[in-house]
């Protein structure tokens, strides 16, 4: 370190040391709490704002939130390194023609345990941080299984057949995976299934995600939401869109050659206006709808409800009742 | 061995494995079904493409699996390939000619037409002696009737629409049986649907993916595997060039 380098500091032409020693420690010790301020500000109230996933929900603006303050964290110790680095190449320069070693380095305990304490401390304050804002905004968007135990405050499951603005039911909203599409069912509107995701503002939402083939993931970037969509499993993941306007939907689980098409875009809209929509497509959907399985959290299109018939009508014997023939080699 | 003798042979012998790495690459990884071009055959805003599903592709390696074929405008020959191309901002008739059996959907809210013109299809029934008068159907009860074979849906149009089957025990009992169904092979009377529609292409250039909804890969785990995985078969990409 250059707090022990045993030669007498040098002054420079601009005063500054140049030679080590002490006072480079002081210089750099004031410059570095001068600019880890300012870059703490810098990288909190301008860059933070524009930091993925940005705030269009709860849970994207705690994640845009967690992001700012491990920025935050990360800040000093960025300008820390890049600091000494310059400060090295600018005043501790070799000089012209002298080949001489460097004073050796000799252990210091007290830094060494001041070291150890603060960035102990920083990790575990971090952990208490992050185990904090995953409990207290609903998970933070992620799936947390099928029986979740971080709601949205204030939310119950009173009904699963209606739904209207304002109260403290939550809208629930059912996505399916297949290869390769999302289709979103709305149990509390009649159950219809449409290929449209619409979600109304500042109203809390609970996704339940399936999947009706091989593993996907629900990715809805804007809305800090994302959920392993797993076949015969319900993953519930929990937001409250806060900002109206166009959303992403991706699949962020590689399942199968198309993976990278298996995107579709939605939107945010007004209460009033989801309502709207909701009842319109109720409507406009009513003849699909009555031939879709009852609404379930999961689902096995394996087995097929009155395939028998159809089955019976072929003189199809094969497939056991089911949709693929049992003794296929490759079904487990 | 001398030692340019050794370098020459090591340098011949790095620039074999990298060329076999490139032929592979090219040959197996990056090959693609050849795109049929319609394009140039767009008349007044509108275009006509006309496509074939067959229960087998006896013209390919994998002769069990389910395929599309796609006619050549030029020649009018069956090609296998699920590629092709039309222009943008224009109406796509599309003729379908539905050589397979009955399948259930999957999903059977992909029993539902929708993104063409009227949301609806119009099917014709060909029993293998007549056709029957076409009719404009707007959803189809696949676990009620054996009514559908597979979908063709684009889903980044908003297009999809369930191939129309035949529908009897005896008529699914005599489904051509050598690929592509036309009067060379001499199936071309099998029974069959003729299925028509219209879809609209956007503004501007762009490719689609496009697809069959009904897992048809039997032989594969829950019917995803084979002709649902590759490509030519039960997927293609729809190109729009401006």
């Amino acid at each position: 370190m250059a707090a022990e380098t045993p030669a007498a500091p040098e002054t420079g032409a601009h005063g500054l040391p140049n030679g080590g020693g002490r006072r480079d420690g002081v210089w750099l010790a004031v410059l570095w709490v001068i600019l880890s301020v300012i870059c703490c500000l810098i990288v909190y109230f301008v860059w933070g704002p524009h930091l993925p996933p940005g705030d269009a929900s709860s849970s994207a603006a705690s994640q845009q939130f967690d992001i700012k303050v491990l920025g935050v964290i990360a800040t000093p110790v960025v300008v820390g390194v890049l600091l000494y680095f310059g400060w090295a190449l600018t005043f501790w320069r070799q000089k012209a023609g002298d080949e001489t070693d460097a004073p050796p380095i000799h252990g210091n305990p007290k830094l060494a345990a001041t070291w150890i304490t603060v960035t102990g401390a920083t990790v575990l304050c971090l952990a208490a941080f992050g185990t904090y804002e995953l409990i207290v905004p609903a998970g933070a968007g992620a799936g947390e299984g099928p029986q979740p135990i971080w709601k949205p405050a204030g939310t119950v499951t009173a009904s699963d057949t209606s739904w209207a603005p304002g109260g403290k039911n939550i809208l629930q909203v059912q996505v399916i995976g297949q290869q390769w599409a999302w289709t979103y069912r709305y149990p509390q509107f009649g159950g219809f299934e449409t290929t449209q995701l619409e979600l109304p503002v500042n109203e809390p939402v609970q996704f339940n995600v399936t999947s009706l083939d091989v593993i996907h993931s629900f990715w809805v970037y804007q809305l800090g939401v994302k959920a392993d969509a797993n076949p015969g499993v319900n993953n519930v993941a929990y937001t409250t869109p806060t900002s109206t306007g166009s959303i992403t939907v991706r699949c962020d689980e590689l399942c199968g050659i198309w993976h990278g098409a298996m995107y579709d875009y939605g939107k945010v809209v007004t209460a009033s206006q989801f309502m709207t929509w909701a009842h319109s497509t109720e409507t406009q959907l009513a003849s699909v709808t009555k031939l879709l399985p009852t609404y379930a959290l999961t689902y096995d299109p394996t087995t097929i409800a009155n395939l028998g018939k159809v089955n019976t009508e072929l003189g199809l014997t094969g497939a056991g009742g089911g949709y693929y023939n049992p003794a296929d080699p490759e079904q487990p | 061995m001398s030692l340019p003798a050794r370098v020459t042979t090591l340098v011949i012998a790095f620039l074999a494995v990298v060329a076999g790495g490139i032929f592979v690459s090219l040959h197996f990884i990056g090959a693609q079904p050849p795109t049929e071009n319609y394009t140039p055959y767009a008349s007044g805003g509108e275009v006509n493409v006309t496509m074939m599903t067959t229960a087998q592709s006896t013209v390919g390696q994998k002769p069990d699996w389910v395929t599309y074929f796609i006619q050549n405008p030029a020649t009018k020959q069956w090609v296998h390939t699920t590629y092709f191309a039309v222009p943008e901002n224009t109406t796509v008739n599309m003729t379908i000619l539905g050589y397979d059996g009955c399948t259930p959907l999957r999903n059977p809210v992909w029993g539902r037409v929708t993104g063409t013109a009227g949301s609806v299809e119009n099917v014709s029934y060909f029993n293998g002696k007549t056709y029957s008068a076409p009719v404009n159907i707007s959803t189809f009860n696949t676990y009620a009737n054996c009514s559908v074979q597979h979908t063709f849906s684009i889903p980044g149009l908003g297009v999809s629409v369930p191939i129309a089957s035949v529908t009897t025990l005896q008529e699914n009992n005599n489904l051509c049986g050598t690929s592509p169904c036309d009067t060379a092979n001499g199936d071309a009377n099998s029974p069959h649907t003729v299925v028509k529609f219209s879809f609209k292409t956007p503004n501007g250039s762009g490719n689609y993916t496009w697809q069959c909804f009904i897992p048809c890969g039997l032989g594969y785990v829950d019917g995803n595997g084979g002709p649902m995985a590759t490509l030519g078969y039960m997927m293609g990409q729809l190109e729009v060039q401006a």
